[in-house]
């Protein structure tokens, strides 16, 4: 098994980009948004067609901040929550660039970097671009109930994050660097509550967390924060437990879940989740404070939930999933 | 004193569902599912006529109620119709609730779209 | 990893939060409560209109179930659910919302394969199995009650 790729050059993430919706504008990371829209329809008919939109506007911030055509983008990697892709793909038919999608469900955000840094950082790829989204309007009637069904949220339940994220990967130039990646294996607790997806998704992370420290012969002190995708407050506590028992101490862990909704005035329950959830972090709280010097070295691990509507009321447990990039700060500010 | 008992049977029964839900891990679907065919059930052993006579609404508009509506039609199909009201009895008696939903989300759907949550 | 199955299951009762029950309950009860109270307040006009006894309840359940579909379309249904619970489930307003809601969320699918297809999926099992249950009731009452008399 192999499961730590050591990339032969750096990928420099040269520009980022995120979108979303009003809940997340409302947020402690809303200024920080390229773009909110207050209508979360984002003046669609439909949420999938919304979701697309998001998808649209995101890739064209990061264009213009690139200030380079659709044309110079040598493939796109990305995906998202909806039966086969389908926000990822409306959006790069009017993109046409060419397109790998992926699907980790909320893993997507870190898998598709991870995959597009191999092609950039092994010379196959000048560039490259990595993204994801969620809306919890697309994801809320899919996987759950329609918006307008009256339920009670149980305190174990996360809210899905209306948002989408890019991220521009180079060969050479400024900005962070992506240095080794790590692809985690499907991980199974026999999880079965589908409104407890941070405890679902807690295994895979440790899972992927123990491969890396191990395989790399790192340990939490050598990064100033370990930040994982979607496990809520839950879920959190529980990867602390888990890796505590393998002796491992995560004391500078932090969760894009727990970062993006004010937890206690927000009606979130356990956090945040999605696609979008750990994408709009990285692109509004993490590589800020990278570019600023703030953060130096960081590890960046989303999880998803492999669940589907089907399997869920087949009675099978909740497969998960989390893969991990170490990202580093600009030489200069080491 | 009619409104204070319809409040307190009805308010008990959806207590009941409440605390189903918290304890059991039943999904809300399963409870009405549940209610619905105790419903049925008090009323065929001629229990649920006396909550009703004692609490009016209070008795009929929890779907429990609408078991005991269920019930109700059946034994009035078969007296009336004999062999043919075993399938006739039950869809005749929720015919006014079902067919008021029914046609209600109906309109609902042209004239409204979803909303967003917050 | 050194952790087992059995024992992160463990680890996840323990972590996880219980929902508030003596909270949820109030709202479960007075929310309830006033629904069927306002059944009650329904019938009782009806009555005054003099319509028979078995119209004016089946006018005030239409009535109730119109209200749902009222809040429902506007999204305040869902706004008291959010704390009501089962107070908002179990009385007949909720198997509205049930209907109602989905015939909303899937009119962008077409109303033959959304609105018509999808206007049952949640409230469709209390139909069938309230139904069945009440036709297990006839053929008890058609086949077994008549040796018993």
């Amino acid at each position: 098994m192999k499961r730590v790729i050591t990339l032969p050059n750096p990928v420099y993430i040269t520009a980022y980009s995120s979108v979303c919706g009003k809940k997340e504008s409302e947020g402690p990371l809303g200024p920080y948004f390229d773009y909110t829209n207050r209508d979360d329809y984002y003046g669609q008919e439909t949420w999938e067609k919304a979701e697309t939109e998001m998808q649209k506007r995101s890739v064209s911030y990061l264009l213009e901040k690139k200030n380079i055509k659709r044309e110079d983008v040598n493939i796109a990697f990305g995906g998202d929550l909806c039966d086969q892709i389908t926000s990822t793909t409306f959006a790069q038919r009017d993109l046409g660039m060419p397109f790998v999608g992926l699907y980790g469900a909320c893993s997507t955000m870190s898998e598709s970097m991870a995959v597009a840094s191999c092609f950039v950082g092994s010379g196959l790829l000048e560039n490259a671009i990595a993204g994801a989204s969620s809306h919890f309007c697309t994801a809320e009637r899919q996987f759950r109930t329609p918006l307008a069904y009256g339920g009670k949220r149980t305190p174990t339940a996360q809210w899905t994050v209306t948002g989408a994220a890019h991220v521009f990967l180079e060969k050479e130039g400024e900005g962070p660097c992506i240095t080794r990646v790590c692809f985690g294996p499907v991980v199974d607790f026999d999880i079965k509550d589908a409104n407890n997806m941070g405890a679902a998704m807690a295994p895979a992370a440790a899972r992927t967390l123990l491969d890396f420290f191990d395989e790399s012969k790192t340990k939490p002190e050598d990064y100033d924060a370990i930040f994982t995708g979607d496990l809520g407050s839950i879920g959190s506590n529980l990867l602390k437990q888990l890796m505590s028992r393998e002796g491992i101490e995560l004391y500078n862990h932090q969760d894009c879940g727990l970062l993006i909704f004010d937890r206690h005035g927000q009606n979130v329950q356990s956090g945040a989740s999605g696609c979008g959830c750990s994408g709009c972090v990285l692109s509004t709280y993490i590589l800020p404070k990278m570019k600023d010097g703030k953060l130096k070295r960081v590890l960046f691990m989303s999880t998803g939930a492999l669940l589907s509507p089907t399997t869920s009321m087949q009675k099978e447990s909740i497969p998960s999933i989390a893969h991990l990039v170490e990202i580093t700060a600009e030489r200069k500010l080491l | 004193m009619i409104y204070l008992k319809a409040f307190l049977v009805g308010g008990l029964i959806c207590l009941v569902g409440q605390i189903l839900i918290d304890l059991t891990k039943m999904t809300p679907a399963r409870i009405l599912v549940t209610f619905v065919m105790t419903g049925v059930l008090l009323s065929a052993l001629g229990l649920w006529q006396p909550v009703v006579d004692f609490a009016g609404a209070g008795a009929l508009v929890p779907i429990v109620g609408f078991g005991h509506t269920l019930a109700k039609g059946m034994e009035m199909a078969i007296a009336k119709e004999g062999f043919i009201g075993i399938f006739t009895g039950g869809f005749s008696a929720c015919a006014g609730g079902i067919g008021a939903s029914l046609i209600f989300a109906f309109i609902a759907s042209i004239l409204a779209k979803p909303k967003s949550q917050s | 990893m050194k952790t087992g199955k059995q024992e992160y299951n463990k680890m996840i009762e323990k972590a996880s939060p219980n929902s508030s029950l003596i909270q949820n309950c109030i709202w479960a009860f007075v929310v309830g409560g006033s629904i069927c109270m306002l059944g009650e307040a329904l019938y009782n006009f009806y009555r005054n209109m003099n319509f028979v006894l078995s119209d004016a309840r089946l006018l005030s359940s239409v009535t109730l179930v119109g209200l749902s579909a009222l809040f429902t379309a506007k999204g305040w249904y869902g706004k008291i659910a959010k704390r009501a619970g089962a107070g908002t489930l179990v009385p007949i307003t909720g198997f509205a919302n049930a209907v109602v809601s989905p015939a909303l969320e899937f009119n962008a699918e077409g109303f033959v394969t959304g609105v018509g297809a999808k206007m049952f999926i949640i409230a469709g099992p209390v139909i069938v199995y309230g139904v069945l249950a009440s036709v297990v009731y006839g053929l008890v009452l058609f086949y077994i009650m008549p040796f018993l008399r």
